[in-house]
Parts: C-alpha cells; sequence; structure tokens
C-alpha cells in the first residue's frame, strides 16, 4: 500500500515536471521558430547571404499601428518580405512581397490580406476558427482592401472598379441600399424603362416570352430571370398590358410609307452611327456595336411598328430621359429606319408563345406578383409603389460575421464564398428566395464580390484622414435654350462637361477656347471624320441652321478655359522661318507624322487626329497650351507631353495654323 | 499504476498526433479506357490573369495515340504550384481527343508552370507543360497604361475596337512579347527610352520621351509588365512558379 503511494507520488512528480517543461518546450518547438530556422539555413549559400543575415532578426516580430489597429506578427514567419535580392525565390514564407505602392511598415500585413495578425502559429493567423473570425483573404479578392481606403476609382484595381461600376450599371442597388463610408447611398446607372405606357411599345406575348427568359430575346440583357412559372408569367404579363396607358403620341402616322429598303436602311444605319450605342449579332454570332443603348438582333419580334416610328422620330415623347438623342430624321428616314430595324426579327422567340384573354382574376394575381417580385423596384409602374428596402442592406456585408449565414452543402465556409456563390446561384439558398438568376460571368462575380469586401468595417470606422476620397459626382446641366437643346441631343450620353456625361467622345469643358467658330458650325451641320481609325463617331442631327447656330454660341461663350484667352495668338500671319522651322520639328524632333497626318501623301499615323485642316479648327491659343502640356487642358490625353520650350511650340503652333486644307483633298477612301 | 498512466499517456499523445495531422480529401478517380501516346496543346497557353484569377480562356489539351490520332477515354491530370486551382483536376478526352479545364493561377505575380500528363500503354507518365502568366499590382498598373500609351503602336493586331499603327510607322516598334530583343535591354535601357525616348538610346524619334507624361512609378509599372509578358521570359521575372 505504502508502496503504491510512493510510486503514485513519483508517477505524479514525473508528469508535473512534464507539464511544467511544456511551455519552454512550446516556445522551443515553435512554427515561426522552425520557419526563422529554415530561412537561415536557405541563405547561408547565397551569394547575398552577408546583406541577409544583417538584415535577418531573430524572435517574434511584430508591426504595431494603433491608428490602423494593426498587430501584425507576421513578419516572424515571412522574413524575406522586405528584401528585394530573393526576386527568385519561389518557396513560401520566404518570398518577397512583390511591388506596391505601399510600405509594409506603414501598413502592416492583415490590412490587406486580413487574417490574425497577433496570431504566431501558421493556423491561427491563416485559417478561420469559431474564435477568429477574419481568415486570409483569397489572393482573387485582394484588391478589396484598396477599396477600404481609397474610395473612388483607383488605377492598379480594375477589378474593384468594375466591381464598383457593375453595383451602379447591373441595377444591384435598386433594391440592396448600399450606404458607403462616406455618407453616400450608391445609385443605379442602369435607368430601366418605365413600363407604364408598354402597351403602346410591345405586344403581351413578347412581355410573356421577356418574363420567362430575358437573356432569349438578347443575350447582353441585364435583366435578370426570375424562373417565372408559365402561369406567372402570363399573370404578370397581363396585368402589365391591363395597367398600361396609352401616351399621346406613340403612334404617328408617317407621310412617308414604312419602306423595306435593306439597302438604304443598312446605310441610314451605318451613317446615323446608331452602332456607336447598339450592338446587333451578325451572321457569325459576335456582338457587334456598343452597349449604351439595348440590343438589336432581335427587335422586329418586340416592337410595334407604330411606336417605333414615334420613337426614331422623337424619343423623348416616350421616356424623357433616355440616352437616345432626338435625331430629327425626316419622315421617309423613319420609314426607312423603321423598315430596317422590323426586318432585324426572330420567328422562333414567339413561335410557341399562345395566350388567351387575362381574367381579371390572372390580372389580380398578376399584380400580387408584380408587387412581390419587386418590379417597381427597378422600373416604373403605374399604380404601385417602389417598394422600401426591398432586399438586404448590403453596407457591411463585408464584416458580416460567418456565423450568421447559411451555408450550402460542400461549400467552403467563407464570407467571400458565400458572396460569391450567392450571386452566382442566389435561388440555391433555399425556397421562395426572390433574387433573381443573373448572367455574370466568372470574373464579374468574383468583382463584384472584391467590391462588396470593400464595405466592411473597417472602411466605415477609418478616421476620415486615413481615406482617400472619391471625386465627388458632377451633376452639371448647360443652362437655358442651348442646354435644353443639347439634353435633346442627349450630347451627354457621350460627351463629358465639366465632370458630367460619357466617356466615349471628347470631353467638351473647354471646347470654346479649342475650335473656331466656323469649324464648328459646318462640323454640328455635317460632322466629319477627325479620327480616320475610330468606328464610334459623331452622328449627324440633321439641325436647322438657328439651332446649329445656338449651340455654337453657347459653345463658345460658356465653355472657356480660365487659361487660355482664344484670341491671344492670330490665326495666321505667322513668319515664314518660324512655319519652316515649326515643320523641322513636326517631322524631325517630335516627330509626330508617328500619329498624325498633315500631309496625305507622306503622313501615315492615324492614333491623333487628322490635322490636314487644323488650321481651320482649332485656335492657335490652343494649339500653343496643347503643345505645351496637353494633360493640363485635357486629362488623360494620349499625347505625351514633351515639355517644349516656348519657341518650339510657338513654332509648332505656326507650322499647324497654316495648315488650312485648302484645295486639298481628304483621306482617299479605299 | 505504470502501465495505466502509460497508456493515458500514449492515448494523449496519439490524440495530439491525430488532430495535428492533415486530413486529405481524395477525389474519385476516374477509369480511363484508353492510353494515349503523347499529349498536346489545343488552346489556353500563355494567357495572362491576374494574380489569384481565372485566365481569360480555358485550357485545352488533346492526347493522340501513336499514330498522331486523337484518342478518347484517356485520363488527363492537371498539377501545377501551391495555390494554382484547376476545375476540374482531371478529366477523360472527349470523342475529338480533349479535355478542357479551368484554370486559376496563384496568389504570387509571375510565370505559372502547368503540367498536363497522361499515362501511356506502359503505365510510363507522359506530361505537358503549359506556362501561364500572372500580373501582380505593379503589372497590373502596366497593363492598364500599355492599353492607355503604348498598345496602340507596339502591339500589330488590330481590333475592332482599337486599330494597330504599327503598319503605318517607318521605323517598327518592338511588340512587347519580343523578349529576344528587349530581354538585352536592362530595366535602366528601358526605363531611359520610356523616360527621354528613342533618341536616348540612338533609337527612332518615332518613340516620343513619355517622362513628362507618365511618373517614376507608372515608368516602373509598365517596365514591369514588359518584363512579365516577354517571351522568351525575361530573368527579371522573378521565379517560375511549378510543382516541385
Amino acid at each position: 500500500m505504502f508502496g503504491d503511494s510512493v510510486r503514485a507520488f513519483g508517477v505524479v512528480s514525473f508528469v508535473f515536471l512534464i507539464s511544467l517543461a511544456i511551455a519552454p518546450a512550446k516556445n522551443h518547438f515553435s512554427e515561426w521558430r522552425h520557419y526563422q530556422h529554415g530561412y537561415l539555413k536557405m541563405i547561408r549559400n547565397r551569394s547575398d547571404a552577408v546583406t541577409l543575415q544583417r538584415h535577418f532578426q531573430g524572435g517574434i516580430q511584430q508591426i504595431w499601428l494603433p491608428e490602423l489597429g494593426v498587430v501584425d506578427r507576421c513578419t516572424s514567419c515571412h522574413v524575406g518580405l522586405k528584401e528585394a535580392s530573393l526576386n527568385d525565390v519561389s518557396m513560401q514564407p520566404f518570398r518577397k512581397h512583390p511591388a506596391i505602392p505601399h510600405q509594409i511598415d506603414q501598413f502592416g500585413c492583415t490590412v490587406c490580406h486580413r487574417g490574425q495578425g497577433v496570431a504566431t502559429t501558421v493556423a491561427e493567423a491563416h485559417s478561420s476558427t469559431l474564435a477568429w473570425e477574419q481568415p486570409i483573404l483569397p489572393a482573387k479578392y485582394i484588391e478589396s482592401s484598396c477599396g477600404e481606403c481609397h474610395r473612388g476609382p483607383l488605377p492598379g484595381a480594375p477589378q474593384l472598379n468594375q466591381g464598383r461600376h457593375l453595383l451602379s450599371s447591373y441595377g444591384c442597388v435598386h433594391c440592396h441600399t448600399v450606404k458607403l463610408p462616406d455618407g453616400k447611398i450608391l445609385k443605379a446607372t442602369d435607368n430601366p424603362p418605365s413600363l407604364s405606357h408598354i402597351a403602346d411599345k410591345t405586344s403581351r406575348e413578347w412581355i410573356y416570352a421577356w418574363l420567362k427568359d430575358p437573356q432569349a430575346y438578347a443575350a447582353t440583357a441585364t435583366m435578370p430571370n426570375f424562373k417565372l412559372s408559365d402561369d406567372d408569367a402570363r399573370d404578370m404579363s397581363g396585368f402589365l398590358m391591363a395597367n398600361s396607358t396609352s401616351l399621346p403620341g406613340d403612334a404617328v402616322t408617317l407621310s412617308a410609307k414604312a419602306a423595306s429598303d435593306p439597302a438604304a436602311g443598312a446605310s441610314l444605319y451605318g451613317e446615323s452611327f446608331c452602332s456607336s450605342c447598339h450592338s446587333v449579332q451578325n451572321a457569325a454570332g459576335n456582338l457587334v456595336g456598343g452597349d449604351v443603348g439595348p440590343e438589336l438582333t432581335r427587335v422586329g419580334s418586340k416592337v410595334k411598328p407604330e411606336w417605333l416610328q414615334a420613337w426614331l422620330r422623337n424619343p423623348r415623347v416616350y421616356h424623357s430621359e433616355t440616352a437616345m438623342p432626338h435625331y430629327r430624321l425626316s419622315d421617309p428616314q423613319v420609314a426607312t429606319l423603321t423598315g430596317f430595324l422590323l426586318a432585324k426579327s426572330d420567328s422562333d422567340l414567339l413561335a410557341n408563345v399562345h395566350l388567351e384573354a387575362a381574367t381579371l382574376e390572372q390580372i389580380a394575381h398578376g399584380k400580387r406578383l408584380v408587387s412581390d417580385y419587386g418590379c417597381a423596384s427597378c422600373h416604373e409602374i403605374a399604380g404601385i409603389k417602389k417598394p422600401e428596402n426591398f432586399a438586404p442592406e448590403l453596407s457591411r456585408i463585408g464584416s458580416k460575421p460567418v456565423t450568421q449565414l447559411i451555408f450550402l452543402p460542400g461549400m467552403q465556409h467563407t464570407l467571400p464564398d458565400y458572396i460569391a456563390t450567392k450571386i452566382k446561384q442566389p435561388r440555391s439558398f433555399g425556397q421562395g428566395l426572390k433574387m433573381p438568376q443573373y448572367t455574370f460571368t466568372g470574373p464579374q462575380i468574383d468583382s463584384l464580390a472584391t467590391a462588396l469586401l470593400a464595405l466592411n468595417d473597417r472602411s466605415f470606422t477609418l478616421p476620415p484622414a486615413l481615406t482617400v476620397a472619391a471625386k465627388p459626382e458632377s451633376d452639371y446641366e448647360p443652362a437655358g435654350k442651348a442646354g435644353k437643346l443639347m439634353n435633346d441631343l442627349a450630347c451627354f450620353s457621350c460627351h463629358r462637361i465639366n465632370g458630367h456625361g460619357g466617356e466615349m467622345a471628347p470631353d467638351l469643358t473647354w471646347e470654346g477656347s479649342s475650335v473656331q467658330r466656323q469649324w464648328l458650325v459646318e462640323f454640328l451641320k455635317n460632322p466629319n471624320t477627325l479620327r480616320p481609325s475610330l468606328i464610334r463617331r459623331m452622328p449627324r442631327f440633321n439641325l436647322t441652321d438657328a439651332d446649329v447656330n445656338e449651340i455654337t454660341d453657347y459653345i463658345l461663350t460658356v465653355y472657356q478655359s480660365p487659361t487660355i484667352d482664344r484670341d491671344s495668338l492670330p490665326l495666321s500671319g505667322y513668319p515664314q522661318g518660324e512655319v519652316e522651322l515649326g515643320k523641322q520639328l513636326f517631322y524631325g524632333k517630335y516627330a509626330c507624322q508617328g500619329c498624325h497626318i498633315v500631309d496625305t501623301k507622306t503622313d501615315k499615323g492615324y492614333i491623333g487626329p487628322t490635322l490636314t485642316k487644323v488650321g481651320s479648327r482649332l485656335t492657335a491659343a490652343w494649339i500653343f497650351q496643347w503643345m505645351k502640356n496637353p494633360q493640363a487642358v485635357r486629362p488623360g490625353t494620349a499625347e505625351p507631353n514633351r515639355a517644349m520650350s516656348d519657341e518650339d511650340a510657338r513654332a509648332l503652333t505656326a507650322f499647324l495654323i497654316s495648315q488650312k486644307g485648302g484645295g486639298k483633298l481628304e483621306v482617299a477612301k479605299k | 499504476m505504470i502501465s495505466r498512466s502509460l497508456i493515458i499517456v500514449a492515448l494523449l499523445m496519439a490524440m495530439v498526433a491525430a488532430s495535428c495531422s492533415r486530413k486529405i480529401a481524395s477525389e474519385p478517380l476516374l477509369k480511363p479506357t484508353a492510353y494515349g501516346a503523347a499529349i498536346i496543346e489545343s488552346s489556353g497557353g500563355k494567357q495572362i490573369a491576374q494574380t489569384g484569377s481565372p485566365t481569360p480562356q480555358p485550357l485545352i489539351v488533346q492526347v493522340n495515340d501513336q499514330q498522331g490520332n486523337a484518342l478518347a477515354g484517356a485520363l488527363v491530370e492537371f498539377s501545377g504550384a501551391s495555390g494554382v486551382n484547376f476545375d476540374p483536376k482531371n478529366g477523360l478526352t472527349d470523342s475529338s481527343g480533349q479535355v478542357t479545364t479551368n484554370v486559376t493561377l496563384g496568389g504570387m505575380a509571375g510565370r505559372y508552370e502547368l503540367t498536363a500528363s497522361t499515362r501511356d500503354k506502359a503505365g510510363k507518365t507522359v506530361a505537358l507543360k503549359i506556362e501561364e502568366i500572372a500580373l501582380g499590382y505593379q503589372q497590373t498598373l502596366g497593363r492598364q497604361l500599355n492599353d492607355q500609351y503604348c498598345e496602340r503602336c507596339h502591339n500589330p493586331e488590330s481590333t475592332v475596337e482599337r486599330v494597330s499603327n504599327f503598319d503605318n510607322l517607318e521605323i517598327k516598334p518592338h511588340p512587347f512579347t519580343e523578349g529576344d530583343t528587349l530581354n538585352k535591354l536592362t530595366d535602366a535601357d528601358l526605363t531611359a527610352i520610356i523616360n527621354h525616348g528613342g533618341p536616348a538610346l540612338n533609337k527612332s524619334a518615332l518613340m516620343p520621351a513619355w517622362g513628362n507624361t507618365l511618373s517614376k512609378a507608372d515608368i516602373q509599372a509598365l517596365v514591369s509588365y514588359i518584363r512579365a509578358i516577354s517571351d522568351p521570359p525575361s530573368r527579371d521575372a522573378g521565379p517560375v512558379y511549378a510543382k516541385n
């Protein structure tokens, strides 16, 4: 008995001693020590060993940044992050950090990569467990961390930029409120059409087919698929037709008859540069054209001929905010274009759609469905109010705790995976969910997830001094009669002025300092080609002389740069010697002919505008300032700043302003 | 008593050992019905993507038999450095002898060497190496600048949206993939040409000076992009990530 107790005492003491030794042993065998040994072994035989060894510091390393809430010990194992000479090492954790615009000492690691900065083991630092909510961010979403501080578009982070753009352009924010860290509400830019007068525009059969599968009508359609049953689509189409009221002016009788002259139609479609905004599938199945307006491949199966005529005549009657310009087409032109567009039809689209007249019950049921699915979140529908907070707010989605998420079987239990899967297949998360199926590509889903992950607690709690604010959006509108005209012509769909408008065509903010009056008048009447390589060009609007003068006067007086006095340099009368010097500089020192054409016989460059008649187009003052610093007068232009002396700039101005194009032939067409 | 405590200690150690070991999920292997002699790339090599992102096009490889005819039913397995993902990881060739997989590149910028392998009749592995390029922050910024300022002249290919100016230039610029020439220039040379224009290195004045338009960081980014996409690869582009 006694002997047993002694033995027991011995065993207990032994166990006690062992357990006392655990703490120092754990430290001795810790992962970071193992990696530091590995690092020293790796660098031992390198030619740069001495430098690397001098930089090496043993023990637990820590970056502490109280302002950012960063306590990062990652550099205990990732020892070579700052060693430029480790460029050839591919083994982790010893790789050099790739070049980024920030210093590791100033930002730490977890600000960008997330994970647990204070942890000192691989698993705890990288992976999520119940106690550690923030796993390492997969590399493909890394740009989301840029977005925590950088609130505007950021060069070098295309995925973040695209994701933010998609949130607006696909109308996600119609249903999901997104309050940005700077307090603004993210606005949609997709401008879905009103459905209050839909019966004027299209048939119930088309609405039915569209509701069932929008992409069957147009592969590029951004309208999502609500996976409606036949009956539901029948009732909703019935309601939308019954609810529609007719708009006076939605059907016009033309003096000319709808003509089916495909050749004339095609050439009018081309001349009007419809394809700058609208795309059409060609015979090979490729889309040709822009994406500002809807795809027109099957438009003949959609619209009513009377409506199309009225629309082509003046789209603002049906939709006052449309991006489509009011072309001022003549009746015969409208007839030709109508015939041409109606021929773009697909007999299969509506072949199997046979709908009986809708009953009152069906219409009532359709109305209920239209409210339930939140159609009015995006579309204006008479009699149905736009629902408030129709879908969950996404303002801080990037910090949603994993414990609050419901995952699908087989899914990785991480927030990025949840967001990406939710966008990819929203209905798979349960019965009765309303979020429709979008047709995003894989990269689009990744970029959306990136943008959403940037909306997290850190982005909201950062001290304002550490953030880089977005450029405030401009809601500039031109004033007066000319302003009305410019809106009617939808100038802002392509041109940007004072920060407002599209990016397809040149920024016109300083156009008043740039061009000569006579040229602008001629151009507005009959836009000719300045840049032969562009496929998107300024269309002709059949403007009256009075309208042209109105717009010209407005542009020349209002859009003047404060730094360029348009009358400060003469348009002619430069000494011949200066013109000759300019010519030498043009072809020699600055080799401008690489991108521009002055003499159509010898010059071939066509990146920049053709300059054969530049002396009749631009003001000398503008040319001079442009030579001095092109980016100062038009930010983002591809013309390099050559830091020219005043003498060179003046000589080039003299040479260019002498290019009046008098009598010379245009670029020969092939 | 001793034996009991020993058992407890042993059990504890076993538990610790068990919790430390990683579980390896095993995928059900496909059964090949044919064995090829060679494996070739159909498409999808030498693509450019951002780190951690899928390549724009899927990777398609083809298995041929000894006569060089496409072979259906052969098993192809894909592998790459850690961080590279294949969807699917393996597959049987279809009736045209091909297997298609979607590739996601790893988190580090650089070249990724991928392997597609199949077995021949003798059970020997026949492998094909394919390279893809992953762009990090700096190279991505460089690519953006390239698209904005350089590509119109330096890329001879025209697209619907962008007509190339290459053919119009009397002295032809070097496409950035032209490793044979560009790899001979040091970073300092490239930087000087971009900064001060072609004449800085006795080259054509058709290459203008960009030093007043682009920042130092921009030019660095451009150089790193040019290094990243050059073919044959530049030595400055860093390590090749491959399966060890």
